[in-house]
């Protein structure tokens, strides 16, 4: 029974104390300015979705054994065809609809590349970030508006609980979606056979491919819903966040999510906490911005996020293990 | 005695060919690339309504057209050749830097502080001055990742993205700051022109910029096969584990390496400030450092292959305007002919099978080799 609570406490008991440290601040906070503080949570929520999703889809890929650094550049350009979905139909349905299925068939390309190619995953990756740059810079025009963006739904009475309501129950549909996938996707790689499978051939694909294990089908499927997922970020950006395109807006957001994936130990929930750290810190910077509380340069503040990527790689890679075989070609025998 | 005399002519003969063999096997696979990543880029033209005859005429006749387009095709290619060997020389240590930009960015205003803040330096000492200043930044800027690599195992590949962002937040900040145009009527992000003599002068139509880059690849070239820290890089890049048996100190390796792509990639900034754009300016050389993966690839890696590989994007950087101006076929299509170059050199099983040619035993280098240390 003892050794049960030091397990468990060994395992929890970190994200415990962060959790009320959390708490006990956000009540703080709350107490002396409720505006703001709810204003700043909501923001976290949404600086978060597009990290989560862009560290939902490195993790499916990385997972079965498949390095996705092309993340942000099927943000780019799904984010780009979704929007000019939107402007042709104004439909906001088949506009997301088109972003996702840009990003799975950009998953499919990378998929192509790394499995059938064999080519070296990362210049995979590399294409796709370069080529999505340059195609959305030669189609993109300058002055296309779009009929609004995706409004937030409130979740009748849960909406109307202070503080927690407005951040978690009156959001637009992608963030739900988000959260939604967070669990699902855990669920699907720890407690289906989809999920064993994924991991085994993450692992040992000699050892999946020898109990009959399609290697090459899983990693193809799991980089094409990865892919699908960053396409679901970049609608995010377009549709749901900001309402129109702008050249290069993914902004490295692809590749802070590699970081937020790491940070979060290759697990959808891991990601999603890591992913809100991320997001409360741009919060709490636009925050402080806004209200001119701070004397430093903009730049500065602008490369937070960015400085803190490579902080918590610096401190945390080298204690998280990732899947044994990422970044190898597969050769059946 | 004839027979001998036969067999000699025979064997030198067949060295010749198989020399010609050889050259045709290194170049073929690049070419394929470039000639299929054409025909793609022109069916992208039809598609958009663009006609890809009128493009292609009017990219050509803006980089090779008169003297005036060469020169400014060999100014588009100094720091593309620079940036192309940083690339390549960090591979052979199987490091991959993405971050030829930022460590550019740096390169660039540091030369054009030492440009513009010193004066009254014959223009022999203050050139190399700037440019050397200019260097040191960059190979500053790429030992952090080296270092951050070697200490804490994050892989170069997201920190050295990472920094370029930072690099371009700095450097917007000293352009916009304590190093901003002063002068009268100046309302952007600039430095003050540098002092005459800092800059990199023209030899009739050739930049001596031009000049130092192809120097520059010479000494890569002669680093990398003809001495002892050479066969080191590309021992840790084969194997490092293998490598750190037979007593290389990796560790040293991955931070001097990258050290050394830095000093490239910030003197390709050096000499853009110095030798073109006269004062450091954001926004003027985004994306260099996605340009340098192309560049080395298509170069196969080789410090040589670099050159040309380099003119040939320099050339559509430099016809670009020209194209878009005739043509009025916006100049990204550039980057889209870019991107399927670099697919094409990279999935060369594509282009092997279209050749009807088998994989040569050349030095393969894997990059994407996990997140974690090694």
């Amino acid at each position: 029974m003892t050794m049960d609570m030091k397990q468990l406490w060994k395992r929890y008991g970190p994200l415990a104390i962060i959790l009320l440290v959390v708490i006990v601040i956000t009540a703080w906070r709350y107490a002396l300015n409720p505006q703001t503080t709810t204003a700043v949570l909501a923001s976290t929520l949404r600086q978060s979705t597009p990290l989560v999703l862009g560290a939902l889809c490195g993790l499916l890929g990385e997972r079965s054994g498949v390095i996705n650094i092309g993340i942000e550049g099927q943000m780019l350009l799904a984010a780009f065809i979704g929007f000019l979905t939107s402007v042709w139909t104004g439909n906001l349905l088949l506009a997301v609809l088109a972003g996702v299925g840009v990003g799975a068939l950009l998953g499919l390309l990378l998929a192509f590349m790394s499995v059938t190619l064999k080519m070296d995953q990362i210049i995979g990756g590399t294409v796709i970030n370069i080529l999505a740059f340059g195609l959305t810079g030669y189609f993109y025009q300058a002055g296309l508006t779009t009929q609004g963006k995706l409004r937030p739904i409130p979740l009748g009475a849960l909406a109307d609980i202070p503080l927690i309501g407005p951040v978690l129950f009156n959001n637009p549909p992608i963030t739900y979606v988000t959260l939604l996938l967070v669990v699902i996707i855990h669920y699907v790689l720890f407690y289906t056979r989809w999920g064993l499978r994924t991991r085994a051939v993450g692992e040992h694909p000699r050892a999946a491919d020898t109990v009959g294990i399609n290697v090459y089908l899983v990693r193809y499927t799991n980089v094409v819903l990865g892919g699908a997922i960053a396409g679901l970020a970049g609608a995010y950006l377009t549709l749901e966040a900001v309402g129109s395109f702008e050249r290069a807006m993914t902004n490295g957001r692809g590749f802070v999510a590699l970081a937020v994936m790491i940070f979060g130990k290759w697990t959808p929930f891991g990601a999603w906490g890591a992913a809100l750290l991320f997001g409360l810190a741009t919060a709490i910077q636009t925050q402080l911005q806004f209200a001119g509380e701070l004397a430093i340069p903009h730049q500065f503040i602008g490369m937070l996020p960015y400085v803190l990527t490579i902080v918590v790689l610096a401190g945390f890679v080298g204690r998280a293990r990732p899947p044994a075989a990422i970044g190898q070609p597969y050769e059946t025998e | 005695m004839t027979t001998e005399q036969e067999n000699l002519e025979q064997t030198t003969a067949s060295s010749v060919g198989m020399a010609l063999l050889r050259v045709w096997r290194g170049v073929s696979v690049p070419i394929t690339a470039v000639l299929l990543a054409v025909v793609i880029g022109a069916i992208i033209l039809l598609v958009s309504g663009a006609s890809p005859v009128a493009a292609y005429s009017a990219l050509i006749k803006g980089s090779f057209g008169d003297g005036d387009a060469v020169a400014r095709t060999l100014e588009k290619a100094t720091p593309l050749v620079l940036s192309g060997l940083a690339v390549a020389f960090a591979f052979k240590a199987g490091l991959f830097n993405i971050g030829a930009q930022g460590q550019l960015l740096f390169g660039a205003i540091i030369a054009a502080a030492l440009g513009f803040g010193i004066e009254g330096l014959p223009a022999i000492i203050h050139i190399p001055l700037a440019l050397f200043g200019g260097a040191l930044a960059g190979a500053l800027y790429g030992a952090i990742p080296g270092a951050l690599k070697t200490y804490t195992g994050a892989h170069e590949v997201i920190t050295t993205i990472m920094l370029n962002f930072v690099a371009i937040n700095i450097t917007d900040f000293l352009a916009n700051g304590p190093w901003k145009d002063t002068s009268p009527g100046n309302i952007v992000a600039r430095t003050p022109k540098i002092a005459p003599s800092a800059v990199i002068p023209e030899i009739g139509n050739v930049p001596l910029g031009f000049v130092l880059a192809v120097l520059a690849a010479v000494i890569t070239w002669w680093l990398l096969w003809h001495t002892t820290l050479g066969y080191e890089i590309r021992t840790v890049g084969l194997n490092p584990h293998a490598a750190e048996y037979a007593g290389i100190r990796v560790a040293w390796i991955t931070i001097l390496t990258m050290m050394l792509s830095g000093l490239l990639a910030g003197m390709g900034g050096a000499i853009e400030t110095q030798g073109v754009v006269g004062r450091y300016q954001p926004g003027f050389n985004v994306g260099l450092g996605f340009d340098g993966i192309t560049i080395a690839l298509l170069g196969k890696t080789h410090p040589f292959g670099v050159i040309p590989a380099a003119l040939l994007v320099g050339a559509m950087k430099a016809g670009a305007s020209q194209m878009q101006f005739d043509a009025g076929v916006a100049n990204e299509i550039t980057d889209v002919i870019q991107a399927l170059i670099l697919f094409f050199v990279a999935a060369d099983l594509i282009v092997r099978w279209i050749l009807r040619m088998r994989e040569t035993d050349e030095e393969k280098i894997t990059l994407s080799t996990g997140w974690g240390k090694q």
